[in-house]
């Protein structure tokens, strides 16, 4: 079974690389991992459009966990999962987790084959 | 009721135009309680439905709506792109492509509860829904449109005094009170321009 894949979105694209190197630094490449940050015109924001074809390029039959920062960039990755087909939508999960952190660790777990719950969880488990 | 071409080109530019005049307003809402970002974001989106009002404008009123719903989810960006999205898209839906009132107003009230799913909000947390609520109240009352933009500026005015709960507006807590929601102020200028324009009819 491949590993899952980890999704970053954030309203600025630096923070979405950057958390992205930092997870391929310490994780490495076993997982499959895509990043997303700007609005539909550059700016500081988030793009429903962007993070459907981040997803697809995370795309794991073992799911995808998606990373958010703040209110648009869950909003835009909610919508972004429902409109997925009907055979992805349930294997896509959004992590109430800090950005950065979550990322890692979501990445470390997916990487040693954890299934998406148990990745999400992890997680979560950042959460306060 | 039955809108042809012509007046569905007439509502995308009343609606836009009305949006895009007070961007900057919006924007000043936004940067009291938000991240400044409303008046921008939706600008954006609504230039993007204009550009597209004849493309749009032939379609039936359900794929007309929901057109203009993607439209917005595709280029608003914040949160208020899959909020307005949700609305007008869960319109188009809901609606039959020539609505009776009493369609139109049930398939508001679709759409306010898709709103309501999406933000996972309700009235009361100085939000959209402040207005488009009491809005519907009122439609729903057999009100006309020059009594359903009243109810719809009032409405945003009450947000005034309100504590935010949802949106970003909510970290401010207590310091949130005092500034109109920008989400309800967008909100009642749409209803405005929408009962300006169906205002004979």
């Amino acid at each position: 079974m491949a590993n899952v894949g980890i999704v970053i979105v954030s309203h600025s694209p630096k923070v979405a690389e950057g958390a992205a190197d930092m997870v391929r630094q310490m994780v490495g490449e076993d997982v499959p991992l895509a990043w997303t940050g700007g609005d539909p015109s550059g700016g500081l924001g988030t793009s429903f459009e962007a993070i459907t074809q981040a997803i697809d390029r995370a795309w794991s039959e073992s799911g995808v966990a998606i990373l958010v920062d703040l209110g648009g960039a869950e909003t835009n990755s909610e919508m972004a999962v429902e409109s997925l087909p009907e055979n992805r939508r349930h294997r896509v999960v959004i992590c109430n987790a800090p950005i950065v952190e979550g990322a890692v660790i979501a990445a470390t777990e997916a990487s040693g084959g954890a299934n998406l719950a148990t990745v999400r969880r992890t997680a979560e488990e950042l959460s306060p | 009721m039955r809108l042809d071409t012509e007046q569905k080109k007439a509502l995308i530019s009343a609606v836009a135009g009305s949006i895009i005049a007070h961007t900057d307003e919006l924007t000043t809402l936004d940067q009291a309680i938000g991240d400044g970002d409303h008046g921008y974001n939706m600008k954006r989106g609504f230039e993007a439905v204009l550009t597209d009002a004849e493309m749009l404008s032939a379609k039936p009123l359900p794929d007309f709506l929901k057109a203009i719903g993607m439209k917005l989810v595709s280029t608003v960006g914040g949160a208020s792109g899959p909020l307005y999205g949700t609305l007008f898209m869960a319109l188009g839906k809901e609606l039959p492509a020539e609505p009776s009132r009493e369609e139109a107003v049930s398939a508001f009230g679709a759409a306010i509860l898709a709103v309501k799913t999406r933000g996972k909000s309700d009235v009361g947390q100085k939000t959209m829904l402040d207005v488009l609520v009491p809005t519907h109240e009122t439609m729903a009352q057999g009100a006309g449109a020059v009594a359903i933009k009243t109810t719809a500026a009032r409405a945003a005015s009450a947000t005034v005094p309100m504590r935010a709960t949802r949106g970003r507006a909510s970290f401010l807590g207590e310091r949130s009170i005092g500034h109109m929601d920008p989400g309800a102020r967008s909100s009642s200028l749409m209803i405005a321009a929408l009962c300006d324009l169906f205002g004979e009819s």
